[in-house]
């Protein structure tokens, strides 16, 4: 058995530090800025107009989301075409920028997770850039499991969790 | 605000009693309500009480129709006939000044000595504070390993779109928000010292490891580059931070000053590593990987190497923490669509699979390695649960809204 041996003196002061009331949260100035934030706002000429086939909703480019099977993240066969269709219009419209947010179900670690759905939005970036969009257009963002799009244990929650959305910038 | 301790006698007794295998003979222990402030007696002995049963390690004897308050009162006898073997009985009183002090014995009622005898006094916001304090010098002195009642945690508590990073007691009470945001705040690491917490925000619109000072809540962005920065460990010299960066491809573990300076890449895999954990020691580092096909635990050396797989068992492993004794290692195992809390040990490689199953996941260990945090789920909410490392006795602990995730024990203060 061990023996009682603690400085007294020491834990009053450390037990003081431990109790302390939570002060109030500094304002602290905003973190490092973020790269990602210049890409939300979109230039004004790329302003949707009447023309623009990204807001025809019978457009294969209506289609924003890629989905996966479980711990997967290639882009399936079923997706490619869409995948295809958004590389070529970003191709031939430069000024468009898109960010790609990959998601998981919440089957794995969340950090775990946070790595399935970046591998996700890289997966898509590549054929993006494979298809002629310009790097520069690109931006990728994994919420893991984090952001679920249906909530619940089950296949049907799962199977819309895990995709990748395409988010343009407005 | 000063918690204060004055040794009233020590003695140099001990309970003879020998624990062979945490949980498999629990110590009797009769706890007396405190006589004095009767409602802060009560109050003080459930904080003693729900503590020491945690761990497993004791089992609570009926006091009813006797309390004795000093050790001049007690008839040893009374006990010995309710199987007693420890007996902590006191008086609390509040001061003119507000202040809290109690009073307490710990005896042995086989030998008929006195374990220990202490006067713990706190401010009027520290009652709980108070009976962890107790609760602590009573595990101390009837197992020889240190107490964890008054150590924290720190997890993330969601409600719809607001995320908050809690720190907390080990027991759940005594919330304190370190930081709320509209974007999501995972994987809270404490530093060894207890003095900062690092983490992964949201708030730059992707994943960035922040340090935070829990005394000045000053911040830093120690991790931004492109794609995914996430899962802070420090190394227990306080030294180091491991970070999980996509930056040159998939997620991969770096090391790096907790300032963010001096990153060098210790995986080449391609696959994705994560969830790095320190040894206790310094040398090596686990961490989850799908380089194998499916995610599983794997261990390296601190300066990178030859990486070791440590689980082969069917489904996927993940969120391996090392045990402060380091001598074994927590994770969480994911079969047959169910999350399981585990441990391996190292020397024999056994593995223990301690809960029942369902949505467990994150576990940690507390500083004294006999008891394992983590994130579960009951009623459709997340909430914290604590088991007992030999698995024996569980706890849950509900917040009081939303969904408590990533849970993580802090060190001994």
């Amino acid at each position: 058995m061990k023996k009682l041996v603690i400085s007294i003196v020491l834990l009053n002061l450390l037990a003081a530090c431990a109790s302390q009331k939570p002060k109030e949260m500094a304002a602290a100035p905003a973190p490092v800025p973020a790269p990602v934030a210049a890409v939300v706002t979109a230039p004004a000429m790329a302003a949707p107009t009447a023309m623009d086939p990204l807001n025809d909703p019978k457009s294969i480019l209506a289609g924003r989301s890629v989905y996966y099977p479980f711990d997967i993240s290639a882009v399936q066969d079923a997706d490619k075409p869409l995948v295809q269709a958004h590389a070529k219009y970003l191709s031939e419209n430069a000024a468009r920028k898109v960010r790609l947010e990959g998601n998981c179900d919440e089957r794995g670690s969340n950090e775990y997770n946070l790595g399935l759905g970046q591998r996700r939005a890289d997966g898509v970036e590549k054929l993006l850039e494979l298809g002629g969009a310009q790097a520069s257009q690109l931006t990728t963002v994994s919420y893991g499991e984090e952001k679920p799009r249906a909530t619940g244990h089950d296949e049907a929650a799962w199977s819309q969790n895990r995709r990748t959305d395409l988010n343009y910038a407005q | 605000m000063i918690l204060m301790l004055a040794q009233a006698s020590v003695t140099n007794a001990a309970l003879d009693i020998e624990i062979i295998g945490a949980g498999e003979h629990q110590i009797p222990v009769s706890l007396v309500p405190m006589g004095g402030d009767l409602q802060l007696g009560q109050q003080i002995n459930e904080v003693i009480s729900s503590d020491l049963q945690r761990t497993g390690l004791f089992r609570m004897v009926d006091t009813t129709g006797k309390s004795p308050h000093e050790t001049a009162e007690v008839n040893y006898a009374d006990w010995q006939v309710r199987g007693a073997v420890a007996l902590a009985i006191g008086a609390v009183s509040k001061q003119p000044n507000g202040r809290i002090e109690a009073r307490f014995h710990l005896l042995d009622v086989i030998k008929k000595t006195e374990l220990a005898g202490q006067a713990v006094s706190g401010g009027d916001a520290q009652l709980r504070a108070v009976g962890h304090r107790i609760a602590d010098l009573i595990y101390e002195k009837l197992t020889g390993d240190k107490g964890v009642f008054s150590t924290r945690i720190a997890y993330v508590n969601r409600q719809t779109k607001l995320f908050s990073l809690i720190v907390a007691d080990s027991d759940g009470y005594n919330e304190q928000i370190v930081l709320k945001s509209k974007e999501p705040i995972m994987s809270p690491s404490w530093s060894p010292d207890g003095s900062h917490l690092a983490y992964v925000s949201f708030e730059t619109g992707h994943a960035a490891v922040v340090v935070q000072s829990l005394f000045t809540n000053a911040r830093r962005v120690v991790a931004n580059f492109r794609g995914s920065n996430s899962a802070p460990a420090w190394s227990s010299d306080g030294k180091q931070l491991a970070v999980v960066l996509t930056r040159d491809g998939s997620s991969q573990i770096y090391l790096m000053s907790p300032e963010g300076n001096g990153i060098h890449r210790i995986t080449f895999s391609g696959a994705i590593d994560t969830e790095p954990s320190f040894s206790p020691d310094g040398k090596s580092i686990l961490f989850t990987s799908d380089r194998g096909g499916s995610p599983q635990i794997y261990q390296i050396p601190v300066e990178g190497g030859a990486a070791q797989r440590l689980t082969f068992a069917a489904g996927n492993c993940f969120s391996p923490r090392y045990s402060p004794d380091g001598k074994s290692y927590t994770f969480a195992h994911l079969t047959g669509g169910r999350f399981y809390i585990a441990v391996q040990d190292f020397q024999t490689g056994q593995m223990q699979t301690l809960t029942e199953g369902g949505w467990e996941k994150k576990p940690s260990f507390a500083p004294n390695s006999k008891i394992i945090l983590f994130a579960s789920e009951a009623r459709g909410r997340g909430i914290l649960a604590t088991v007992s490392s030999d698995g024996r006795v569980q706890q849950h602990m509900f917040t009081k809204n939303g969904d408590a995730r990533e849970p993580v024990w802090g060190p001994q203060p």
